[in-house]
Parts: C-alpha cells; sequence; structure tokens
C-alpha cells in the first residue's frame, strides 16, 4: 500500500455513560491516553464492560468523548464524522449490506469515494484475491459461511486504503477452529498490507497470537500495556496476571534480599525469588506462579498436598493445597511420569525465575 | 461529571451533515404545524375570550345536557366493545394458536382479519340495517319482525365489536405465540388441568396484553366516528355530537372545547396504554417460543371451539358480502328480483361517481408516498440516529394515533380557517384539496411509524454504521441501505396510507368542500339519507379499489420486495448464531 502509514493518539480520553438502572452517570473509559504507532497491531483486551468498545467507537466516531482529544496521525479527528474518518471497521455481526453480492458489498466504498469502474473492478478482484474469495464476488452474502462473511467485511474495509484498521471483536461469532484459522488469516493480511490495526476481543489468546502491543483495560482504565510477552511474564496486577493465562498468588514477607534476589517467607518456607526495586523488608508480596511452571516432586520445594488430580490427555490437571493457599498446575506430557494422587503429600518446586513478584 | 463535551461534539457532528439537518427542520416544521398546533388552538380556543382566560366555554358545553348524555354514550359505548372485542379476539387467538383445527378455517380467519382493513369503516352499519333493520332481509323477510330497531347503543356495539376485535385478535395472536410452550408443559407435568393451565398460566401472562388490547379498541370505539353516525340514530356519541355541534349548531368554539374533552380522554388512555401496559406486556412475554406447541386435539374442545369461530366468522363474512349484494338488488327490502346494474349506473350517470372515485383516487395516491416516506424517515431517525429533537419526533408522531379524527379536523377548520394564529398566513390550503392530502398524511403517519419502527428494530445497527464508516453520509445511508432493506415495510405503508386515506371520513367530512367529491362523503351522505343501494354501490367499487390495491401490493412484494432475496436458501449455522446474536442485543 502506497499510502503513508499513520498512528493513533489518545490524549485523556474519557467517556460518561448514563446507567440506565440507576440514572446515575459513570465513567465507562477514564483518563485514557494511549499512543498507537504507526504499523502495528496493537488488541485492546478485557472482561465485558472495560471501556474497550467504547474506545474503538470513539476513534471511529459513532461516539464522542467528554474528555481528551483523539489524533489520528497528526490530526485532531474529535469533531469528524465516522464517515470523513480515514478509519475502517470489521463489526462483529459482520454488517454485511445484505441486498449487495460480495462485489458490491466490497466495492461499497469505492463507489462512493468516485473512483473510476475500471479501478474499482481491478482493486476489488485484488482485495478478494488476498483474503482468498477469488470466484466468490456474484455470491450473496447470506450464501456464504460465517468465516466466508467476515473475510468479505475485512477485504471491504481494507479496500479502501484506510489509514487505520478497526476491529470489534470480529471472531466471536465464529466456531471455535475457524477462529483459530481467521485469526492467523488477520495477522497474515495485516503483515502483508502493513496497515495500522487496532483490534477489540475479550479472548486473551487471540490477543496473544495477534498482536505486537496489548492493552489491557479494566473499568475504563488501562491496565497494563506492553507486548504479550511482557503481559505475561511480567504482569503489574492480579487483575492482569489473571486475566492473561492461568495464575496462582503466592503471598510472602520478605526475610531478607540476596543481591538481585529476595528471600521471602511463603507458608513458613524460605523461598528464593527474583526481586523487583524498592522492597523492605518484613512487608508482605504476592508471587504470581504460572500452572506451567511448577511440578510436583516427592521434596525439595513448598509441601503441599493433592486435592486434585485430572488427567486431561495433553497434560494432568493438580489442585494442590500449600498452606492456606490453592495453587493448579498443569504438568504437560505426563506419560510415563509419576502421577500423584488426591490426598498424597508431596512437594511444590518451580524455577525462581518463572516467577514474578507483583 | 460533565458530559458538555460529547454534546458539542455530537451537534458538530450533525451539523456537519446538511441533509440530515434540512430534515430534521422539515419534520419537526411539519409536525409542530399540522399535529400538535391545531391541538393546541383547541386548547387555546375553548378557554380564551374576548377578555382573557376564561373557562365559560367549558362550563357551557359542559352545562348542556346532550353534551353530558353524550360523554356518558361514548364511555359505556367504548368501554362494553372494549371487553367485547378483547374477548372474542382472544377466543380467536387463543383457537388460532392452540387448537388444532381444519385448514379452511385458518383461511377464514385471516379473511375476517383481512375484511376491516380494506373496507370503508361504516360497510357493517351499512348491512346491520339492511340485514336486521324495520326492512331487514332477516328482520323482517325471514322472521316477519316489523318493528326492530338496530338504532342506538346495541347497534353501536354490536357494529363496532364486529369492526375492531380483528385489531385485538391480530394483537393477541402475537402475544400467544410469544408464550413458551414448556411454561404450560410444566404446569400441565405437576398435574393441572388445562383449565386451571389456561387460568393460572397462559392468562395472568397474557393480561397485561388484553389490557392493553381493551384500551386500544375503547380508543378506536371513542374515536369512531362513522358507525355511530350511521347507526347511531338519535343516540349521540362525542364524534358525532362535536360533528353536529359544527355542522348543525355552526357553534365552532363550542366545538373546540367538546374536541378538547374527547381529545383528553382518548390521550390519558393513550398515554396508559402505551408506557404502562405495552412496556409491561413486553416485561412477561420477552422470550420467544423455544419450539412448537403440541396442539390440542381432544375432540371435546376442537368442535366446539371451532365451530363457535367458523359461525362468528360466517357471519362478519356476509355482513361485508351483503354490501355488494344490497347493490345489486332492484329495491332493498322490497323487489330482490332481478339482480340489475342500475345502482351502479346511477353512481356514475347521477351522482357524481367518476369526480368522486378520481378525488379520492388521486388524493389518496397523492398522500400515500408522502405519508410512507414521511414514516421510513422518522423511524430511521427514531431509531438509528441520536440528537436532541429525537423525543419531540417520535412522541408527536406517536400522538397523533391518541388524536380522533374529528378532533383534528375540528383544530384545522380552527387553526387554518383564518390562517395560523387568525393571522391569514397558510390561509389558502383552508378549503383546498392539499388540506386533505395533508390530513391523509397525518392520519396515517402513525401506522406507518410504528411499522417502520418495528421492521428497522430487527436490523443490527451495526449495518449502516458500516455504510457510515465505509464513507456514506446520512443521506446515502438510507438512501442505498436503510430503505432498502425495509422496502417491504415501506410498500405495505404506501398501501396502508393509500387505503386508510381513501376509506377516511372523520376528519374530511369536517374540511371537505362542495367543490371536492369523496367516496366516503358521499357513502355517508346516501347512507343517512337512507338510499342504501346507492351507498352500498358506491362502498362496493371502494372496496374493489382497495382490495385491488392490497392484492397488488402483495404481487409486488413478492417479485420486487427484499424478503425473498435475503431469506437464505440454505439456512447455516452461522446465520442462526447471528440473528439470534441480533435478538439478544435488541433486548
Amino acid at each position: 500500500m502506497s499510502k503513508e502509514k499513520k498512528g493513533v493518539r489518545l490524549d485523556h480520553i474519557s467517556k460518561i455513560y448514563q446507567d440506565p438502572k440507576t440514572g446515575k452517570d459513570f465513567y465507562a473509559v477514564k483518563n485514557t491516553s494511549l499512543t498507537i504507532e504507526p504499523g502495528s497491531f496493537v488488541t485492546l483486551l478485557g472482561p465485558s464492560g472495560c471501556g474497550k468498545t467504547t474506545t474503538l467507537r470513539m476513534i471511529a466516531g459513532f461516539e464522542s468523548p467528554d474528555e481528551g482529544e483523539i489524533y489520528l496521525g497528526d490530526q485532531a479527528i474529535n469533531a469528524l464524522t465516522p464517515n470523513k474518518r480515514d478509519t475502517a471497521m470489521v463489526f462483529q455481526s459482520y454488517a454485511l449490506l445484505p441486498h449487495y453480492n460480495v462485489f458490491d458489498n466490497v466495492a461499497y466504498g469505492l463507489k462512493l469515494r468516485k473512483v473510476p469502474k475500471e479501478e474499482i473492478k481491478e482493486r476489488v478482484m485484488k482485495i478478494l484475491d488476498l483474503v482468498e474469495l477469488s470466484g466468490m464476488e456474484g455470491r450473496m452474502t447470506n450464501q456464504l459461511s460465517g468465516g466466508q462473511q467476515q473475510r468479505v467485511a475485512l477485504a471491504r474495509a481494507l479496500v479502501i486504503e484506510p489509514s487505520v484498521l478497526l476491529f470489534d471483536e470480529p471472531l466471536s461469532n465464529l466456531d471455535a477452529k475457524l477462529r483459530v484459522s481467521m485469526r492467523t488469516e488477520i495477522r497474515r493480511i495485516q503483515q502483508e498490507v502493513g496497515i495500522t490495526a487496532i483490534y477489540v476481543t475479550h479472548d486473551q489468546s487471540e490477543a496473544m497470537a495477534l498482536s505486537d502491543n496489548i492493552i489491557i483495560m479494566n473499568q475504563g482504565v488501562v491496565a497494563q500495556m506492553g507486548s504479550p510477552q511482557d503481559i505475561y511474564y511480567h504482569p503489574n496486577s492480579e487483575f492482569v496476571a489473571d486475566f492473561i493465562g492461568e495464575a496462582n498468588f503466592l503471598r510472602g514477607t520478605l526475610d531478607r534480599m540476596d543481591g538481585d534476589h529476595a528471600i521471602l517467607k511463603v507458608e513458613g518456607h524460605a523461598t528464593r525469588v527474583p526481586a523487583k526495586e524498592g522492597m523492605t523488608a518484613g512487608a508482605e508480596y504476592t508471587v504470581v506462579l504460572r500452572p506451567e511452571s511448577a511440578v510436583l516432586k516427592d521434596e525439595g520445594g513448598l509441601p503441599c498436598q493433592v486435592t486434585l488430580s485430572c488427567f486431561m490427555g495433553s497434560y494432568q490437571n493438580y489442585h494442590v493445597q500449600v498452606g492456606g493457599a490453592l495453587v493448579k498446575l498443569t504438568d504437560y506430557n505426563p506419560k510415563n511420569k509419576r502421577i500423584y494422587q488426591v490426598g498424597e503429600q508431596c512437594s511444590l518446586v518451580f524455577d525462581p525465575e518463572s516467577v514474578h513478584i507483583l | 461529571m460533565a458530559k458538555s463535551q460529547s454534546a458539542a461534539l455530537d451537534r458538530k457532528k450533525l451539523m456537519a451533515d446538511p441533509i440530515m439537518v434540512g430534515t430534521i427542520v422539515v419534520l419537526i416544521t411539519f409536525l409542530t404545524l399540522f399535529i400538535l398546533y391545531p391541538l393546541a388552538i383547541l386548547l387555546v380556543d375553548s378557554c380564551y375570550g374576548g377578555n382573557g382566560f376564561t373557562l365559560a366555554t367549558f362550563q357551557k358545553v359542559l352545562a348542556m345536557p346532550t353534551f353530558r348524555t353524550a360523554i356518558g354514550n361514548t364511555l359505556k359505548v367504548g368501554f362494553l366493545v372494549g371487553i367485547l372485542s378483547t374477548v372474542v379476539g382472544l377466543l380467536f387467538a387463543y383457537v388460532e394458536v392452540y387448537v388444532k383445527m381444519w385448514k379452511i378455517v385458518g383461511g377464514l380467519f385471516k379473511v375476517v382479519s383481512m375484511l376491516p382493513v380494506v373496507s370503508p369503516p361504516f360497510v357493517l352499519s351499512l348491512s346491520m340495517i339492511m340485514l336486521f333493520g324495520k326492512a331487514g332481509i332477516i328482520t323482517r323477510q325471514w322472521l316477519g319482525i316489523y318493528d326492530n330497531s338496530v338504532y342506538g347503543f346495541w347497534g353501536i356495539v354490536i357494529v363496532q365489536t364486529l369492526t375492531f376485535f380483528p385489531v385485538c385478535y391480530m394483537m393477541l395472536k402475537g402475544l400467544l405465540k410469544n408464550i413458551d410452550p414448556s411454561l404450560e408443559e410444566a404446569a400441565r407435568d405437576m398435574g393441572a388441568s388445562r383449565w386451571t393451565v389456561f387460568a393460572t398460566v397462559t392468562f395472568p401472562l397474557l393480561l397485561p396484553g388484553l389490557g392493553n388490547a381493551f384500551l386500544v379498541t375503547f380508543i378506536e370505539s371513542i374515536a369512531d366516528f362513522a358507525n355511530p353516525m350511521i347507526i347511531g340514530g338519535s343516540y349521540d356519541t362525542l364524534a358525532t355530537t362535536i360533528y353536529l355541534q359544527i355542522t348543525g349548531a355552526y357553534d365552532k368554539q363550542g366545538a373546540a372545547a367538546m374536541a378538547v374533552v374527547l381529545l383528553c380522554i382518548t390521550l390519558g388512555m393513550f398515554i396508559v396504554q402505551k408506557y404502562y401496559l405495552e412496556a409491561k406486556t413486553a416485561a412477561t412475554l420477552t422470550g420467544k417460543a423455544s419450539r412448537g406447541r403440541m396442539l390440542i386435539a381432544d375432540r371435546s374442545v376442537t368442535i366446539p371451539l371451532t365451530l363457535l369461530c367458523s359461525l362468528a366468522t360466517i357471519f362478519v363474512i356476509m355482513m361485508y358480502l351483503c354490501v355488494p349484494i344490497g347493490a345489486l338488488f332492484p329495491t332493498w327490502g322490497y323487489k330482490f328480483r332481478p339482480l340489475t346494474f342500475k345502482w351502479f349506473g346511477q353512481v356514475f350517470s347521477r351522482y357524481h361517481g367518476l369526480q368522486a372515485f378520481r378525488d379520492s383516487f388521486v388524493l389518496s395516491l397523492i398522500a400515500s408516498p408522502i405519508t410512507a416516506l414521511l414514516s421510513m424517515i422518522i423511524s430511521y431517525l427514531v431509531v438509528k440516529r441520536k440528537f436532541k429533537s429525537k423525543g419531540f419526533i417520535e412522541a408527536v408522531s406517536m400522538l397523533a394515533m391518541a388524536v380522533p379524527g374529528t378532533v383534528l379536523g375540528v383544530g384545522y377548520i380552527r387553526g387554518f380557517s383564518g390562517g395560523v394564529f387568525h393571522t391569514g398566513f397558510l390561509q389558502g390550503i383552508y378549503g383546498s384539496a392539499a388540506i386533505l392530502i395533508i390530513v391523509f398524511v397525518v392520519r396515517s403517519l402513525p401506522t406507518g411509524t410504528r411499522s417502520g419502527i418495528s421492521a428497522l428494530r430487527q436490523i443490527d445497527k451495526s449495518i449502516e454504521e458500516s455504510a457510515y464508516d465505509m464513507g456514506a453520509d446520512s443521506f446515502k445511508v438510507f438512501m442505498t441501505v436503510t430503505l432498502p432493506l425495509i422496502k417491504d415495510s415501506f410498500l405495505s405503508g404506501l398501501v396502508t396510507a393509500f387505503v386508510r386515506s381513501i376509506t377516511a371520513i372523520s376528519a374530511i367530512i369536517l374540511l371537505v368542500t362542495p367543490s371536492v367529491y369523496l367516496i366516503t362523503v358521499q357513502i355517508n351522505e346516501f347512507a343517512e339519507k337512507g338510499a342504501y343501494s346507492i351507498a352500498c354501490a358506491f362502498a362496493t367499487i371502494l372496496i374493489l379499489i382497495t382490495y385491488g390495491s392490497v392484492l397488488l401490493m402483495n404481487l409486488f412484494i413478492k417479485y420486487f420486495g427484499t424478503s425473498r432475496k435475503l431469506k437464505p436458501e440454505k439456512v447455516k449455522k452461522a446465520k442462526i448464531k447471528r440473528i439470534n446474536i441480533q435478538v439478544v442485543k435488541e433486548g
């Protein structure tokens, strides 16, 4: 695409809604500032009601922010209507025009832009080729499968060569298998076109698979922003740790520092973990332990008791009681391993480098 | 928290769309000038005398015994008609939804629900008089009763019930279909008899809907002008009293005060119906039936119910058939043979038939596209857009539903005979064909808007948003997306407006001038004079026109409408899923 790529910047954006039941105003999005680099794929991830869709709709222009300014490139776009913004959105329900066939759906935006007929034809065909729908241009949209409809929606958004592509949970209406293949597809096309993309989802694996950067939102504010690895390994709060992947939380008090590691007392046992800045002795800290980063052994770690042991095929699922805390474990490739049964006393062992102090 | 910035931005975005702003301004002007203003002027006129505010006019009309009787009469008739129509409607709806019946009965039901739509409002009054009146075929020829009077209270009640119960039937059918059969099956499973199930499950679920149906027919009955006019005899209702106050007593101010009273009654009921009962109905019956219902096949239930309904249906159809047949008899009540077309001939040769049909036809034909387009625009604005005056537009266009035609007619007389606010502005439209067209539009607007709104609510909001997002402005979105998607609703709105206009009488009769002939006014005139054969001939041709246009519409929708093209040829999983999601979103 020959066009200059543009980033998106949100400058202290807030959106206020009225609660329909109580009639009280509340912040759907609160004082949010974001910078999305040109050409990057960014995901807004969060539970329902966290403000991610509202943020996206403000960028598209369907909602107007109550505070702050939105920039597309260097241009402030607050007062622009959606049809004047250089963005294109892929909707959750696909939102294809049911009275048009595939070709006319994709050509719709180009016709509005008064592109010459020959060029429309050429561009539509090229984009249909990109989304692998060549030969389908004569079909009515209701003759397509869900995945194909979503490709049409994507083609329609891409063909007008917008500066920014917006996705509003585009895969949530597809079945699980199709979802996985479509997200690889979306990522491939975005890379091929090199367009800036903002993607809203509540599915964390989708966010991981697609994004250069993930923005986790909760109750209208940004909880954390970073690369998928960053967020998975270094969550900054229990909310983020719990939302991305599964997390166990172990509480411990700082006994002493040991170089760049800290010795924490967890359930009465000294545990060595990588330290974070500004830790004080005697204070309580929470350690995030991912289910796959610990194993059960006969001895050598935190003593625990098995409360659930369940074979899941690719892994053995354990719940163990460590003092007052319940820890969930997934032990991959359980074949030929010693399987601990419910009620057994054993030991929870993990590599210090694989845990993270909040 | 201040929402000022988003409000300012939304305003700016709206202003960037001149066609949209223009449309809104035109709409608001139209609604204000032709719905709000005539009603307001009634209120002003009736309580503003030569020297300031006065309630003297109200006192005067309320002291008139005829008016006080009329209020009592109207409420009595309305109440009874409301109850009877609801009961009969419920019976029909229940039989259709719950009872296994022969196919032909279903066909009869369809005809009966269709007939009141395509026929002018007073057809049943005509046939009632012709069948059961002093010279009625049944009373006089068959039973030999010579002094049977159908005029008065019972005449009105029977005729209005027969006219309005199909409305209740259609409403309640929709509600019954929405009751999840598993609720009733659960009750049956726990040991309840069929009657107990009806009394403890179905009926309570339906109660707000019944209240709704009752009030809707109550309002219809109160607002009805044509039937009391023809069959009421000396039994006056509010609508006819107001008419006589103007045409007989030439007391326009008194009529204005009476109209205010009538409007207050219908408006009060309308508000209860619209904002209380409708919401409650929706709240109790939200779910769609999860699967088909086991129909009652028990012969001890099916035979009596089907028989009862079939007889009632046949009776109603016979009443309607009486009109065309009546037009063929040489002299009604005396001479039945040979059948003759002489009345039809006279319609055209002596009674300005051609002109009446031409005027009615042309005026309705002009009014219907305006109505259909306006109602689609209003529904689009109400359902899909947000802007400040949206509430006003929605409220006023729905308000028109609660305004009886007679009230509107008096309002137009008071409001436009001397120009707007008696300044002479727009005085030219008074007495012209233009004001008749405007009345047609205003009278049909609420029905069209309501059907447009429900059609648009079915459409996922993001379809229009996607077009908007692709770069289309509001006008483009409306023309290329909204209108094509609700083409069916638009077409049926077109025909409904046409049919309603060509059969309208209540407001029109007060505004029509001798230079314009309208069919309905002619029918009314001849029926009042007792020239039933001529009235029947007029009515028959009118029914043929309206029925023809409905048939034409159905054909048109079948071949050019959206539904056929949009119906999925193979229903696919994803599609079903998508529909479900849209339904959920509606909630």
